[in-house]
């Protein structure tokens, strides 16, 4: 086991101040070997919080391999270098540290947390499980029967099967149409080669992404980047291309014995860089962001009572875009709460939203925004999100800005675009009373 | 606007944040500033402090949960927790909520069953708009009987989502219903169907008049705020409504008789997919002045099944791989007797019955073994540590406070706890274990597919 000891200088490119939150300053810090990471400082509570980000995800799964990438980013804490799965959980307790593993459509994470009094040994147990993880046999069987038991699970969850079934209408062929954690054939007969397959696809310096925060210096941090991160390979396994998304007017129900429907829908999105993407946000909030006053909760829930929650989201992935959102409604309700999120839709095309509704929106999101900072956790996590997309540390003054400049005009034209109901599809699973399949 | 039904999805136990050797650092503990105060009409307030970020939450806690319910009213205390979303006499429907929610805020409320309590996170200059509005609710509430038919039918929705929609949710209903034989407990949060059903306008504001009054409730403040403006506050918008003289003195509640039979429950469902058992004990809560046997028993459910390293997840996961997942759950925050559960989810080929065995066969052989004095101090040091780790988000410390006020603990208990965990010796876990881990007082669940019916 090799310990990288050097001092390292680190340059200090920008310091920004958070609007609001004079007290948590972002610098961005280089290693002398060129890794980048985004720090908050913070020697408040003498622990750091880090999080890594892989860009690529379980969409790198090679083909037939599907859920390799899950699978193994389960196995990251089942030991490293010398240390057993038991014992490697056992060192983790011992050295004041925790440390979380997440795969998703995008992106691979690792978010650790380790106390300053043994930020050494605790940087040394996490190189090892980037660098030299064991991958044995015993605990990819073991953690492969308890990716199928979930699996097994989502079969029989009409949330998972809506999932999946809108998964695959929309984005077909695509890795984005099928779950990242595979199915029960392609899980079954993932070998140990795949699993370091889809490691060595993961992790490399090409695609990462850091934020830090907490009790570290600018200095301690150059270090650590390159203690963990300065061995890993240039670059990993190539990343997909752009997914074309399919959705047209319709409903699609799968039958299930359930006393409550589930509803996914959606139509095509934007991208996080298009430049109508302030004003969709800002519409969004107004039509299902999540307040209990939006127009979905108002009509659906708070006029009606025909489900405990309606929301609608914008899902600006990597490689597509897509507008969704999602409630539950008892059989015999499902069809009127599908009526009423249709006539929302083509209300808010048609119709925009007022200079009150615009007003009440921006407020609600720039005084939310600074709310979210609360927590070196949460405040890593955010670091590492805004470099995965491209957003320059500049974002956090500049954000609210560009929420306020949203005007009227500006929102109902992006309305009268975005909205399409002609490409609003339903994907229902239950046994709802009074509306069928349209394909 | 939830339902916390009390107990807990299968999952891994959250992951204690771990701990440094030799640790002993009881400072850690007093870094956080907590005051405490009450006020002249008997409402309790916590304020706990944290200025990295000028934000606050402002929560208020009812000793007033499902299980002081009427008989036959199953779900009233959590549909009064939606209709308090309703008009008062200053505020239109939806108000609160618009308001909190145009200054940037988001709020909300939940329900179990010693407890409802709601909350705003706000920015923290904003902080007497809350009071104002949250002290208006308290007694100010004007409903009507349209409110109540669609919050009916959005609480009976709530209830499709979270539990009839959900073969485990289902499940954990049935096993609490046995447990509990005479005691509150056995009845869900979210209520029996058939009783929701008929919640009317009168059930809601009798639970109301009786429990919501400043003398049942407890402030608590945490984040980007001191003492003393809270103290000002507090007393402008909640000093000014009379206490309640007709509020019951004792929390009136049916007690449990002797348990004197084991109980099995076999549960079918056509929507489960990965079987499993599930047995839980009758166990003491955390008393006043008396939390040893629970402190004993948290540390019990740690060593027996508390992540990977733990007794059962060794024996039943790594060492005969019987158990593709195994755990022990004990929450001891409680106003009246609680539950120790075990939970195993069988290996494929494995049966119900041999995982059940083979769970009854590790309990037994641990209990033989004597106690891993090494695992016991890593999973000590591992609580001193999460001292240091929960300074980052007092939102959460504020929550221990309010469940454990409205639980039957004061102030000193809280902030005995720590120390006690730590005094626990290895003889008192297996003696508590000996003593609670009782057949006579146990369910054992089996969840199981239920066979297709040939049409």
């Amino acid at each position: 086991m090799r310990r990288v000891k050097r001092f390292v200088l680190s340059c200090l490119i920008c310091i920004l101040a958070l609007p609001a939150l004079a007290d948590i300053k972002i610098q961005e810090v280089t290693s002398e070997g060129g890794i980048t990471a985004w720090l908050v400082e913070d020697h408040s509570i003498p622990f750091t919080a880090v999080e890594l980000r892989f860009r690529g995800g379980t969409s790198l799964d090679m083909p037939g391999k599907r859920g390799a990438v899950n699978l193994m980013t389960g196995l990251l804490e089942e030991g490293a270098g010398e240390l057993q799965a038991q014992d490697y959980a056992r060192a983790l307790e011992n050295l004041a540290a925790s440390m979380g593993y997440d795969a998703d459509r995008d992106t691979v994470s690792i978010s650790a947390q380790f106390l300053s009094e043994n930020r050494a040994e605790a940087v040394e147990l996490m190189r090892m499980t980037l660098q030299e993880p064991r991958f044995d046999q015993d605990a990819l069987d073991r953690v492969r029967a308890q990716v199928i038991a979930g699996l097994r699970s989502e079969e029989k969850d009409p949330n998972d099967i809506a999932n999946r079934a809108f998964s695959e209408t929309v984005f077909g062929d695509h890795p984005y149409g099928t779950s990242g954690r595979g199915n029960l054939d392609s899980v079954a007969e993932l070998t140990r080669q795949d699993i370091f397959d889809a490691y060595e696809a993961v992790f490399a310096r090409d695609r990462l992404y850091v934020g830090v925060v907490g009790d570290i210096t600018p200095e301690a941090l150059g270090e650590m980047l390159d203690t963990l991160l300065l061995d890993l390979p240039a670059e990993g396994g190539v990343i997909p291309g752009e997914a074309s998304v399919t959705l047209n007017e319709g409903i699609q129900i799968i039958d299930y014995d359930t006393p409550q429907s589930v509803a996914l829908f959606g139509q095509p999105g934007l991208d996080r860089e298009d430049p109508r993407f302030f004003a969709a946000f800002i519409l969004n909030q107004i039509l299902g962001g999540g307040s209990f006053d939006s127009r979905l909760m108002t009509e659906v829930r708070e006029k009606r009572g025909l489900t405990y929650g309606v929301y609608s989201y914008l899902v600006p992935r990597d490689l597509a875009a897509v507008y969704m959102g999602s409630f539950a409604s008892a059989n015999e309700k499902m069809a009127e709460a599908v009526d009423v999120v249709r006539s929302e839709w083509n209300r808010i095309a048609s119709e925009g939203v007022t200079a009150e509704e615009l007003q009440d929106a921006k407020t609600y999101l720039t005084g939310a925004y600074p709310l979210r900072f609360d927590g070196n956790g949460r405040i890593a996590s955010i670091l590492a999100g805004m470099q995965i997309d491209g957003l320059p540390l500049t974002y956090v003054e500049t954000r609210n800005d560009k929420v306020n400049a949203v005007t009227l005009d500006e929102a109902n034209a992006v309305a009268a675009e975005l909205y399409d109901p002609s490409r609003l599809q339903f994907v229902i699973v239950g046994r709802p009373e009074g509306i069928s399949s349209t394909q | 606007m939830a339902a916390n039904g009390g107990f807990r999805m299968i999952r891994r136990i959250a992951c204690m944040m771990a701990t440094v050797w030799g640790l002993a650092h009881p400072a850690y503990a007093n870094d956080t500033p907590v005051t405490t105060f009450t006020l002249s009409n008997g409402m309790d307030v916590v304020v706990v402090e944290d200025h990295r970020a000028p934000v606050v939450q402002q929560m208020v806690w009812y000793r007033a949960g499902s299980a002081d319910e009427p008989v036959g009213q199953s779900g009233v205390a959590h549909f009064l927790e939606h209709l308090l979303f309703k008009a008062t006499e200053t505020l239109e429907a939806g108000e609160l909520s618009a308001t909190v929610a145009a200054n940037g805020g988001r709020d909300n409320a939940f329900t179990s069953y010693d407890y409802t309590a709601y909350f705003q996170r706000i920015a923290s200059d904003r902080l007497e708009l809350v009071m104002r509005m949250e002290s208006d609710r308290m007694v100010n509430i004007r409903l009507t009987e349209g409110d109540i038919l669609t919050e009916r039918e959005v609480i009976l929705e709530e209830r499709n989502q979270r539990t009839d929609s959900d073969p485990r949710a289902l499940f954990r209903e049935q096993m609490n219903a046995v447990q509990y034989l005479n005691h509150r407990y056995g009845q869900p949060v979210i209520g029996w169907r058939h009783e929701m059903e008929t919640l009317d306008l009168e059930d809601a504001l009798s639970f109301y008049s009786k429990y919501y009054a400043p003398n049942n409730a407890i402030l608590v403040i945490s984040g980007d705020v001191n003492p003393d403006e809270v103290k000002t506050l507090a007393e402008t918008y909640y000093g000014v409504i009379p206490a309640n003289p007709d509020l019951p003195k004792v929390r009136e509640r049916s007690a449990e008789p002797p348990q004197t039979a084991a109980r099995r429950v076999a549960f079918e469902d056509a929507r489960v997919a990965q079987p499993y058992v599930q047995r839980s004990y009758l166990a003491p809560e955390r008393d006043s002045g008396a939390q040893e046997k629970a402190a004993a028993l948290y540390l019990l459910s740690e060593l027996l099944g508390g992540g990977s390293t733990s007794y059962l997840a060794n024996a039943l996961q790594f060492d005969r791989q019987v158990a593709v997942y195994s755990a022990a759950f004990y929450s001891g925050t409680s106003l009246d007797d609680t539950t120790f559960t075990f939970l195993v989810v069988p290996a494929q080929d494995v049966t119900l019955e041999e995982a059940e065995t083979a769970l009854d066969e590790t309990i037994a052989a641990f209990l033989e073994a004597g106690i891993d004095e090494a695992q016991l101090e890593r999973i000590k040091l591992q609580l001193r540590a999460s001292e240091v780790y929960e300074r980052d988000n007092v939102d959460r410390i504020a929550n221990r406070y309010g469940r454990a006020l409205t639980s039957g603990l004061t102030v000193e208990d809280i902030q005995a706890w720590p120390q006690i965990l730590q005094s626990v010796t290895a003889d008192e876990i297996i003696a508590v274990a000996q003593e609670v881990l009782n057949k006579e007082t146990s369910v054992t669940g089996w969840m199981t597919r239920a066979e297709e019916v040939p049409q």
